[in-house]
């Protein structure tokens, strides 16, 4: 066969030539082509190989339900892998290839696996290629198998997402989603009508049909008029509905630039919607199925609805002399379309015996038709050279037709995807042969085609009828089709009966399916592959159910469909991720002197949701050497650190003690005025969660301090349990940690830098001490400082409005220079908290650590009443004496800091024996010119200073365990 | 995606909100007095019902605030939205 351009061509224009290249040869096409109708029409038979046997495949549809012309489009970073030839829009300057064909179409070196067929069943790798693995076949497997090449760069288009609500929305429109549309909107709704082809009309842009007696396309162009002259209908052409799903909602996939060449694009290149509907129209059309006989994968045969779409829309012809197979009308009228735009009926085959009036008009246009009759096998080489029929009844030839090509119509299977992702039920249809809608589980109406109503007048009518909000019941089709002829199981034709062309699936792989008891039909698909893949089985689904059917002697009611799930058909990833790529991906918040940290040099990190300092180096210094001198500067004089990220939650109310009592292990209700204290809180598992310092600001009123990947995680936790266990108690949440910049002024010189700068407030140790709150201004700013230590030197905490931190970052370093101020990140703050064995939470406790493991068992049995986890650390797990407790670590033999993770052993056990604990822990101290760790070890605490080894990828030290107090144990620093 | 009938803003869309779980789980007290199974079955023991299920919600991305919901988990149609405290309305349904 060869295809080729005959007459008409309604969506075409012909006065406009527009030139691409297909597999690296030059070609021309019109505007208004689809690659596929440019490519039929340029007599390209072979399109693609298939996808396991590596046979030829020329084009079966002219929609999305297109298996075999899966094409690489374009090259580089813009290519786009198994795109349908059927989808993609001409344009100039347009370049594809076929995928899966090596090194060309024409000839493939692969199509040996062809002669191989017979040994290559359903499940034929999983059965052969097990030893010793499937790992060691898959890579050389997968090379010769699969479809298209995935870009090796990144994608350079844009992508965006955009939300709509509408009262109705009408998915296809064609005829019926055409007047469903108007219909709604004339009683007022809201419409947005969405349509995946580029043109508005469906079926009507290729039918030779009249509505309501005037042609198709006048009665199209005049609804669509009187749409555009409402105000409430949206129109959204090459726009695909791929997803139903809860509560009205449906995703649409927008094609916003692909169809213009690519010098042309601007701004995004699809958009992908979620639609908020109060009603769904589903006019969402029909699929036309193939028929199985032996050879129905030669290039030139097409469905026959196919080859009338691309005559009528495009002028493309598949051949000069067809072949119609048919069980039903449609199969005439796409005869007759065909024969219009020029080309020749060799015969209509027809299933049924009594084709009534429709064959009479047939032979009235010349056509032979041959009743009773159904196809047996296509011969030819890489195209049709003829086709031989049989009696429906039969196996043996009763005619061989000389033909180019053939066209089958083995009835419609109604596009329910939708429907079924929304939740609605299915019924099998015995006159269709073809599963429609039932039940509807949302506010969802099928029309047309979709509901398996084929007559234009009357899809029409209901759809009218569905549109204006009336209840129909649901409707019963008015055309059956005619037998299809079945295969007995091991027929050797079977082998060649291809139902899924995408994945080579046969009628006799399904047979061996049957025959191996994978009778569930989800079980069929993933043994034989019927279904798979970027069609997800629209044409072979069915056909493949029939089979099964017909095996088991089960109605195909009883046998079900798989799964329908999004999305209705492929949606490029880019789609999905929108926006959110590269650094919008998961975007760190700056704290509130970004820009001076950066000009300061230091190494920014993400650590949570904020990009923080983990460093300063000077020139080329490396990490380890910047963390020692800015521990030795807060040490020796003093430091400086942003602490914006710090957890601020204010809690106020007349219940607010009573409530803060509740969340702490420690006593809250005791705690003075303008104190601060270190709290530890639980979540009712009984599991440390975080800590933090809270200080009482009034009587009623505290300011919570949480560590600062837990500021807002606690605000909704305190929200949880006033809102929903204690609604009784008078308490206020508000989480401002952005409200207020933290600076952390910390070292022996600290108070004199701050008094410097200037503040109302009395410094001096007696009026503020160590874990104090006072409130003033610093450099007239209105300020809230805590005088509280996380590095174990004297230390401020202050506070000021967010807009004031890199000011007051500025004046601080500006007035604390002649004092030897460093600024200081993360990592050394890290550093001396350990040297201070300060636990750090989600560092030093897990998932199963109670606060009894950290020290906190004797302030627990003090404090009287219930609080968030109590109970949890009572249970039989939390009373165990081996229970893994945090402990400092010293290795013994003078080398340098274990690694956090290494695991603790006692002295005795045997390499192999059960861990008793791990490092948790472990710097280099600067300060102390040693390394120090802590660690969780089982009953640690009863076990100070025993000796103990410590394991780490097959080596073993020598260390001790010993009080976590590295430095300054007595605290004197503290209170400087 | 749900659309939930937020009591305080309106109907708005499920990524506003965050499930907090089953509703109505009591919390045993005295802490003193809870039995080790008890204790047990309150942090643990939850309903899977394949029918109408009781959750409890919170409008994160809005008012920031806790109610109930009634939703059937095989069909996900919203029974029936009531506040923190109340009672299923009658009319929906009989409380547990």
């Amino acid at each position: 066969m060869s295809g080729w351009r005959g007459k008409g061509g309604a969506t075409i224009d012909r006065q406009r030539p527009i030139a691409f290249t297909w597999a690296g040869r030059s070609y021309a096409g019109f505007a208004g082509d689809t690659l596929a109708s440019a490519l039929l029409a340029n007599g390209v038979s072979i399109v693609g190989r298939s996808f396991k046997y590596h046979r030829p495949r020329g084009l079966i549809a002219a929609g999305l339900e297109e298996p075999n012309g899966i094409v690489q489009l374009e090259t580089g970073a813009a290519t786009i892998p198994n795109v349908k030839a059927t989808q993609i829009e001409l344009y100039e300057g347009l370049a594809a290839r076929p995928v899966n064909a090596w090194p060309s179409p024409q000839f493939d070196l692969l199509a040996i696996n062809s002669l191989a067929k017979p040994f290559i069943p359903a499940a034929f790798y999983y059965k052969t290629f097990f030893w010793p693995s499937w790992m060691a076949f898959e890579p050389t497997i997968r090379k010769a198998a699969g479809l298209g090449v995935a870009p090796q760069d990144h994608d350079p288009d844009s992508y965006e997402h955009s939300f709509a609500h509408v009262d109705t929305l009408v998915i296809g429109s064609g005829a019926a989603g055409l007047a469903a549309a108007e219909a709604a909107a004339e009683s007022g709704a809201a419409v947005l009508l969405v349509e995946v082809d580029p043109m508005l009309g469906g079926g009507l842009l290729a039918t030779r049909e009249e509505v309501g007696g005037q042609s198709a396309a006048a009665w199209r162009a005049a609804v669509l008029a009187r749409l555009a002259a409402m105000g409430n209908v949206r129109t959204m052409p090459r726009t695909m509905a791929f997803g139903f799903y809860d509560h009205g909602m449906v995703a649409l996939c927008e094609r916003v630039t692909d169809h213009l060449p690519l010098e042309r694009r601007i701004g995004p290149r699809q958009r992908l919607w979620k639609v908020r509907c109060r009603r769904a129209i589903l006019a969402t059309g029909a699929f036309e199925r193939p028929i199985a006989f032996s050879g129905n994968d030669l290039p030139g045969v097409m469905l026959a609805s196919a080859a009338q779409t691309y005559a009528l829309r495009y002028g493309a012809l598949p051949g000069r002399r067809l072949v119609v197979a048919t069980n039903n009308d449609s199969g005439y009228e796409s005869a007759f379309a065909v024969q219009d735009t020029g080309a020749a009926i060799v015969a209509i085959v027809d299933s049924r015996t009594n084709p009534g009036s429709i064959a009479d008009l047939a032979r009235s246009r010349s056509i032979q038709v041959i009743a009773g009759s159904a196809p047996l096998a296509a011969t030819g080489g890489r195209s049709v050279k003829a086709l031989s029929i049989t009696r429906m009844s039969g196996h043996a030839t009763q005619e061989r037709l000389r033909c180019d090509g053939i066209l089958t119509a083995g009835g419609w299977n109604p596009a329910v995807h939708l429907h079924s992702q929304s939740g609605g039920s299915l019924a099998f249809d015995q006159a269709l042969q073809a599963f429609l809608p039932a039940g509807a589980a949302q506010n969802t109406a099928s029309v047309g085609a979709a509901a398996g109503i084929f007559d234009l007048a009357r899809a029409i009518a209901m759809a009218r009828a569905i549109g204006r909000g009336e209840q129909l019941p649901v409707a019963v089709p008015a055309r059956a089709i005619g037998p299809t002829r079945e295969f007995a199981d091991g027929d050797i034709a079977a082998q060649t009966a291809w139902l899924d062309f995408q994945n080579d699936v046969t009628v006799a792989d399904v047979q061996l399916a049957a025959r191996e008891n994978f009778r569930s039909v989800e079980h069929l698909k993933r043994y034989t592959t019927l279904g798979m893949a970027s069609d997800q089985g629209k044409t072979s689904n069915v056909a493949g159910i029939r089979v099964l059917s017909h095996l088991l002697g089960k109605p195909a009611q009883e046998i079900g469909t798989t799964k329908f799930r999004p999305p209705f058909d492929p949606v490029t990833i880019g789609a999905f991720a929108g926006r959110a790529v590269g650094e919008n991906l998961f975007p760190l918040a700056h704290i509130a002197a970004h820009a001076d940290h950066v000009a300061a040099g230091a190494r920014m990190e993400g650590y949570g949701a904020w990009l923080r300092p983990a460093y300063y180096a000077k020139g080329n210094e490396a990490e380890e050497a910047a963390v020692a001198r800015e521990v030795l500067a807060v040490r020796n004089a003093v430091g400086l650190f942003e602490a914006s990220p710090l957890g601020k939650i204010e809690v106020k109310g007349l219940d607010a003690a009573e409530f803060l009592q509740r969340m702490y292990v420690n006593d809250v209700r005791n705690l003075k005025i303008g104190r601060c204290r270190y709290g530890l809180m639980l979540n009712e598992h009984g599991v440390v969660y975080d800590d933090g310092v809270f200080a009482r600001i009034a009587e009623n009123h505290f300011l919570v301090g949480t560590t600062s990947g837990h500021a807002s995680a606690i605000a909704d936790q305190f929200n949880e349990w006033l809102q929903c266990e204690w609604p009784h108690l008078r308490v206020m949440v508000e989480n401002v940690t952005t409200a207020w910049a933290v600076m952390n002024l910390a070292g022996p010189k600290a108070r004199e830098v701050l008094a410097t700068l200037g503040t109302d407030i009395d410094l001096s140790p007696s009026a503020f001490p160590h874990m104090a709150y006072r409130e003033g201004h610093v450099a007239g700013v209105r300020t809230r400082i805590e005088r509280v230590s996380f590095s174990g030197e004297l230390s401020y905490e202050i506070a000021v409005p967010w807009g004031y931190g890199a000011a007051l970052w500025r004046a601080l370093l500006r007035e604390g220079r002649k004092f030897g101020i460093t600024p200081f990140g993360i990592e050394a703050l890290m550093t001396m908290r350990v040297e201070k064995g300060f636990l750090h939470v989600g560092s030093d406790t897990d998932g199963t650590t109670y606060p009894q493991d950290v020290g906190f068992g004797p302030a627990i049995g003090k404090k009287i009443g219930d609080f968030v986890g109590r109970r949890s650390t009572t249970r039989p797990e939390g009373r165990r004496d081996d229970r893994r407790q945090l402990v400092g670590l010293e290795v013994t033999d003078g080398g340098g800091p274990v690694a956090v993770g290494a695991h603790v052993l006692w002295v005795n056990d045997i390499e192999a024996s059960r861990t008793r604990g791990w490092v948790t822990s472990s710097v280099m101290s600067p300060t102390l010119k040693r390394p120090v760790a802590m660690g969780l070890v089982a009953g640690g605490f009863d076990r100070m200073g025993e000796a103990v080894r410590v394991w780490h990828l097959g080596k073993v030290r020598p260390a001790r365990i010993v009080e976590p107090r590295f430095y300054d144990p007595e605290g004197a620093k503290l209170d400087g | 995606m749900f659309l939930i009938d937020c009591p305080y803003c309106g109907p708005r869309a499920e990524t506003e909100f965050r499930c907090g779980g089953e509703a109505h789980i009591e919390r045993p007290s005295p802490h003193g007095e809870v039995t080790d199974e008890a204790w047990s079955n309150y942090l643990f023991y939850r309903q899977n019902p394949k029918a109408e299920h009781r959750e409890r919600w919170v409008h994160t991305a809005g008012c920031r605030r806790w109610f109930n919901v009634a939703r059937d988990t095989v069909t996900h149609r919203i029974i029936a939205v009531y506040a923190m405290g109340e009672t299923m309305p009658a009319a929906a349904g009989e409380p547990r």
